[in-house]
């Protein structure tokens, strides 16, 4: 499947990401100001239940009636003079678009932050197809020059990288010579990247939310970048999930408050842009011309099954900032695109277990992901929901009680990642529990307790545990 | 605008539909009256006051200078601003509110008159526009709508108000009229909502603008100004 990343298997990757000692401070320290930036915009807003319940109802009820407004989007679009073009796989997505780039004989296209692309790997489709392409989010762009180093977190793709790091590959590839300070890093990029908008002939971003009542599509950014691709180039192309979708632009507003403030702590990012087909008559910047492409590639499998609810994400990485194991592990352990508790559930959903079996074994079943989850969905029972059908499927638990240690670090690390639990996990797990521990259990708990008798989670909260952690250092 | 073309629609909407246990829907689906609506309960009651003090201290937290002023005092204001930014060359909207405000004297003949490089948009021009946009030091715009919350303004894109004068220019200003303040993104939202309800077309670029560019990508180190402005200035027009 596209969206994997690396070759290596599952119990080497983790052990390289335990291993990377900068990797492990970054996520941690990453992960604390992200979480502590969500936490005080929720609290601020006084009543963040209300929010994500109204999350919750929005995206439950969109993706009941997912035809109907993937009808309406598209008549909105075509009316406004855009193209839609509906891809049921990758392959369909990418032929599209290849298509597209050759018949606007394109040489250079600029993108801004797209999951959905990189998860069709359109990138090789189109440099096969004789083109430049440029990734304009300055995390991307990093990543992309460092010879297409992977992602390792949703919302922020560099994470795993210091800056002499960045420093050491902006002096190799693209002759700088300044110091490691992030502010003369990113003005570098900034003077590199002006020049790549101006002259491309083709711009390509993903979606957050597209508008089905209008035809338009919702971009969410901080640097701005994601205008600059979609005003310069003649040519733009839109690449979205089938499910990023809302009724109107009143639900468009409740997403984007509750994604910005889960995703970066902000009431809104610095740059939301609604864009409805091409540019209008008269209008001198933005494209002449506009393709939607709506992608399923997989996520139709999942409509209608009791994993449906995990197409409510607005990929938002909240469940990655709290979850303990992606701190532990670091996001390229997973192998895929999506990395954290998000990552866990989709990839084997959209790439098969074949290739991702082990992921729903990356988890505490804390719950805090479900806790912190803004349109509330039930992470933790979801990946033992898959645990449940793995064991079903092949009569026993796809990892050993080694490769389990090894995942979650060996010895003390790992009674430690299990001594906590958030209110949820307890009274899932007590029926199981005798002397504390979890001993044989039944149904879905069968697969998680053969790996190896775990101590039961406490019921001290995940935020308690969070703040002993702390103290205590790493572990 | 001649329509677009839809691709492939049938059959993937047939899969969802089937996936999901039903015919596809062809009457039509009514949302339903959301059980919680807590985005309406945010500042209400709050008078035009109220919410220009929401917005003033939201703007010291998206490092956006704020400045409040009069209509008479307006083309002063923007004068001084300008000239704190380095002065020119300065690019902004064919917008009637600019000879509203009394501002075509500063713009036509006291800016030029100083060596300062004015543009005004001017379609007719073409991609002229965007290489003076590119060059600017700053970009000026009017706010259509103005969010307290979030010390966000909000801009329709019309053939008069280009897209890149907020975001290629190295410095931007947005004027405020007060009148166009409203709590948060909710009042913006309902309002185009209605404009599309009433079968009005909305602007091809909507751009909720909240401060100038930013990244957190390297080590989570807040970089201000990225690939949009560096700077940004609200000046809010008290009496308007
Ligand atoms: S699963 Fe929930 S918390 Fe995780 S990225 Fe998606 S929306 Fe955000």
């Amino acid at each position: 499947m596209s969206m994997k990343i690396g070759t290596d298997p599952f119990h080497e990757r983790v052990e390289t990401g335990i291993n990377n000692s900068f990797m492990r401070g970054a996520v941690a320290g990453a992960q604390e100001r992200l979480r502590t930036r969500r936490l005080e915009a929720a609290k601020e807003l006084g009543n963040w239940e209300e929010w994500r319940a109204l999350g919750e109802e929005i995206r439950q009820h969109t993706l009941e009636h997912l035809d109907y407004y993937l009808m309406q989007l598209s008549e909105n679009v075509a009316k406004r003079g855009g193209h839609v073009f509906f891809a049921q796989t990758a392959e369909e997505a990418n032929q599209y678009i290849r298509d597209v780039v050759i018949k606007k004989n394109a040489k250079k296209i600029v993108k801004s932050k797209s999951m959905v692309t990189e998860e069709i790997h359109l990138n090789p489709v189109l440099e096969a197809a004789g083109c430049e392409v440029i990734e304009t989010d300055l995390g991307e762009y990093i990543l992309q020059i460092d010879d297409h180093d992977p992602p390792s977190h949703i919302v922020a793709p560099a994470l795993h990288k210091n800056k002499e790091q960045i420093r050491d590959v902006f002096r190799k590839k693209l002759a700088y010579n300044k110091t490691e300070k992030p502010e003369e890093l990113a003005l570098h990029a900034r003077k590199m990247l002006r020049n790549e908008y101006l002259t491309a002939d083709i711009g390509i971003t993903g979606c957050n939310f597209a508008i089905a009542e209008s035809g338009s599509i919702t971009l969410v950014t901080n640097e701005g970048n994601a205008d600059l691709v979609t005003a310069l180039p003649k040519t733009q192309i839109t690449v979205m999930g089938m499910e990023r979708i809302v009724p109107t632009f009143e639900e468009m507003e409740v997403l984007v408050s509750l994604l910005t403030r889960s995703a970066v702590g902000q009431k809104l990012t610095s740059y939301i842009t609604v864009l409805t087909g091409p540019r209008d008559e008269g209008d001198v910047d933005g494209p002449e011309e506009f393709h939607l492409v709506i992608v399923d590639n997989g996520r139709s499998d999942i409509l209608g099954t009791e994993f449906q609810s995990v197409l409510q994400c607005i990929r938002c990485a909240a469940c990655v900032n709290v979850c303990p194991v992606y701190r532990h592990i670091g996001g390229h352990s997973y192998g895929s695109i999506y990395s954290g508790p998000i990552g866990a559930v989709l990839s084997p959903l959209l790439g098969g277990y074949d290739d991702y079996k082990e992921l729903p074994y990356a988890s505490t079943l804390c719950a805090a992901c479900t806790e912190a989850c803004p349109v509330k969905i039930p992470l933790h029972e979801l990946l033992l929901k898959h645990r449940q059908v793995i064991v079903e499927q092949e009569g026993k638990a796809p990892i050993s009680e080694k490769l389990a240690m090894k995942a979650f670090g060996l010895g003390a690390a790992s009674s430690l990642l299990y001594k906590f639990g958030s209110k949820v996990a307890p009274s899932a797990l007590q029926p199981f529990t005798a002397d504390q521990r979890i001993t044989k259990g039944v149904g879905p708990l069968k697969a998680w307790t053969e790996i190896r008798e775990f101590p039961a989670p406490n019921k001290e909260r995940f935020r308690d545990w969070f703040r002993e952690h702390k103290k205590g250092g790493e572990q | 605008m001649a329509n677009g073309a839809i691709h492939n629609r049938d059959t993937f909407l047939q899969t969802i539909a089937k996936r999901l246990g039903r015919e596809p829907i062809t009457s039509t689906v009514l949302r339903p009256d959301w059980k919680h609506q807590p985005q309406w309960t945010v500042f209400q009651g709050y008078s035009q006051d109220d919410l220009l003090e929401v917005l003033k201290s939201q703007c010291s937290r998206i490092h956006t200078d704020f400045v409040a002023t009069t209509a008479d005092a307006l083309a002063a204001t923007l004068k001084q601003t300008v000239a704190q930014y380095g002065g020119g060359p300065v690019v902004t909207w064919n917008d009637p509110r600019f000879a509203e405000y009394r501002l075509m004297p500063l713009l036509q003949s006291e800016w030029p008159n100083e060596q300062i490089d004015v543009h005004i948009w001017d379609a007719s021009a073409g991609r002229k526009n965007i290489e003076w946009a590119e060059k600017a030091n700053v970009g000026i715009t009017f706010s259509d709508i103005t969010l307290a919350e979030s010390g966000t303004v909000v801009l329709f894109s019309n053939s008069g108000k280009g897209r890149t004068v907020s975001f290629l220019p190295q410095t931007y200003i947005a004027i405020i009229p007060k009148s166009t303040i409203v709590p948060r993104m909710t009042q913006a939202a309902a309002y185009i909502h209605k404009q599309i309800e009433n079968g009005e077309q909305v602007a091809s670029c909507i751009n909720f603008i909240t401060g100038p560019s930013n990244s957190a990508d390297i080590e989570m180190n807040l970089v201000v100004g990225v690939h949009g402005p560096v700077k940004a200035t609200y000046i809010v027009v008290t009496d308007r």
